[in-house]
């Protein structure tokens, strides 16, 4: 699947919510359900700036693709890291630098997107981003 | 008689609705809420009177100027200053204390002398101590406080040593509600020989203030902390040493010559209010003042009181909620944990049903670190809080931690 089918999916998944507090409750379900990043990766570098809570983002590149591994102490938080994961995961590096996600917007989480909102989606995007591009050059 | 449906009923803003919701704003720690009778009077100045201040020859400078000063003379009355001298302008607390630090530490401090500050500053009463310490070679000492909350005064006494020249103490602490005895620490301050300059951004809307009984050295605090503007706050200090200490920045208005050779300084305030000052913030400012002068602080602090004592009884109810601080002098605000949930997962749900509340590290790491955490949620209350929000917050609070329970692991 690329960047743009797996978005179209999740959208689908959150068009069935009308309620926000589902919305939610999804997210906090993906939170937990999103196994926790291996205590060795949870270091100061890989930890987003930005954010209220502690993100971390981990990532690997395999055969070309590379692949995202990421741990929050706030569940909503990652819940959306779970969200991101499953976009970005198993890319290859240009594609995940070029990819202009339209999903949030969709799914009603754009609020979580503006640079000054202290959860750090914006935060988290640009991270995947300059991991990608790095890989990219590295490559 | 207090009023809060009156009271209310002066606030625009609270009748708005977030998500469909009626807002319940629970962040009047970070920033309160404008009457409209200050922004009216802002507006007028703007649409009728605006010039500057201080310059002009003609009738609309007088107007703003008289109506700059008519502000200062509020201020030292609501703070009970001897003159309006002692009233220097600012954008805020953050701004006083940096003047402070600058000015008294350029005139006072020298290598090896000591600046103690209290473990439950925020950190606009910390930083700019140590950006003094490494410019002098001075050093930053800490008071701790309990898990109460409550500072430790016995140690004040041993830490209080002939090398201490200044003492930062907040008035009612951002993070835990204490009220500190600022008049206990000052006097043994004093005695000390160092001067106290007390952070009063978090009491000045909730108690009332007497800069001449406490005897602090400075005091500062923010208009939009007391439901007026924001950008606009105040430095008091006492006359005789603001004489003493250098002007901070330079520029218009401070100065009385100036020649390429040596320019020489305007007297108090002026000789600290460098450049236009944000005179329709300050108007804004003294209506603000007069609006809760109006009021009283008695009644609103004994209401507040009531309040938090409502809102501590309600929240304890839910389990496993964590409040910290509980000191048995406390201002009304609440920081708390519920559960393992995280206080910014709290704070975006909450938010969701209409709820503003504040998350994070409250701008007090050191607080966090007192306790091992990383973040916190607080609810901080002001005059137009009800019992009815209380109840709405409580209720969000259980839906919250449902909400979470139900996730499946």
């Amino acid at each position: 699947m690329t960047i743009q089918e797996k978005e179209r999916e999740i959208i689908e998944e959150f068009a069935v919510f009308d309620d926000w507090m589902d919305k939610y409750a999804y997210l906090i379900e993906l939170g937990t359900a999103l196994p926790p990043l291996e205590e060795q990766y949870k270091t100061d570098e890989n930890l987003i700036k930005g954010c209220q809570s502690r993100v971390w983002f981990h990532a690997e590149l395999k055969e070309g693709r590379l692949w995202f591994s990421a741990d929050s102490d706030a569940i909503i938080t990652k819940g959306i890291a779970a969200l991101l994961i499953r976009v970005f995961s198993g890319e290859k590096p240009p594609d995940i630098a070029a990819a202009d996600l339209k999903f949030i917007d969709e799914i009603g989480l754009s609020q979580h997107l503006s640079p000054t909102r202290s959860n750090g989606l914006l935060s988290m995007v640009k991270q995947i981003k300059l991991y990608a591009i790095a890989f990219a050059a590295g490559s | 008689m207090f009023d809060v449906e009156k009271i209310r009923a002066d606030f625009p803003i609270l009748k708005r609705e977030i998500y469909g919701k009626p807002l319940v704003y629970f962040d009047n720690g970070a920033t309160s809420q404008r009457p409209a009778r200050v922004i009216a009077k802002m507006d007028d100045y703007y649409l009728n009177w605006n010039a500057n201040v201080h310059r002009g020859v003609h009738y609309l400078s007088n107007v703003c100027t008289d109506g700059n000063e008519e502000a200062r003379r509020t201020v030292r009355d609501f703070i009970g200053a001897a003159s309006e001298k002692e009233i220097i302008f600012t954008r805020g607390t953050t701004e006083s204390i940096n003047l402070v630090a600058y000015s008294f530490g350029e005139r006072f401090i020298g290598k090896g002398d000591e600046i103690l500050v209290t473990e439950m500053e925020h950190h606009a009463d910390i930083v700019p101590w140590q950006m003094l310490c490494e410019r002098k070679g001075a050093v930053l000492k800490v008071l701790p406080f309990t898990d109460e909350g409550v500072l430790n005064l016995e140690a004040l006494d041993r830490l209080l040593t002939n090398r201490v020249k200044l003492v930062g103490v907040v008035h009612a602490s951002n993070v835990l509600g204490t009220v500190n005895p600022v008049r206990e620490i000052i006097e043994k301050a004093h005695a000390a020989g160092a001067k106290v300059l007390v952070d009063a951004a978090q009491s000045i809307a909730h108690t009332e203030i007497d800069v001449q009984a406490l005897d602090c050295d400075f005091l500062a605090f923010s208009g939009h902390k007391i439901y007026g503007p924001t950008g606009v706050g105040v430095l008091y200090g006492k006359e005789a040493l603001l004489e003493e200490i250098p002007p901070w920045q330079g520029g218009g208005e401070m100065i009385r010559e100036v020649r390429f050779e040596k320019t020489t300084y305007n007297d108090l305030p002026f000789k600290f209010e460098a450049g236009t000052p944000d005179f329709i913030g300050i108007i804004g400012l003294g209506e603000a003042l007069k609006y809760v002068g109006g009021i009283g602080l008695k009644a609103i602090g004994a209401y507040e009181g009531e309040l938090l004592k409502y809102a501590t009884g309600r929240l304890l109810e839910i389990p496993d909620f964590r409040i910290f601080g509980t000191a048995p002098e406390k201002s009304a605000l609440i920081s708390f944990q519920v559960g393992t949930i995280h206080p910014l997962d709290l704070g975006t749900l909450l938010d969701r049903m209409g709820i503003a509340i504040r998350t994070g590290q409250l701008c007090a790491e050191p607080i966090m670190q007192h306790y091992g955490v990383h973040g916190m949620a607080r609810a901080s209350f002001a005059m137009y809080n009800t019992r009815e929000e209380i109840d709405i917050f409580c209720e969000a609070i259980r839906k919250t931690g449902a909400l979470f329970e139900g996730g499946k692991a």
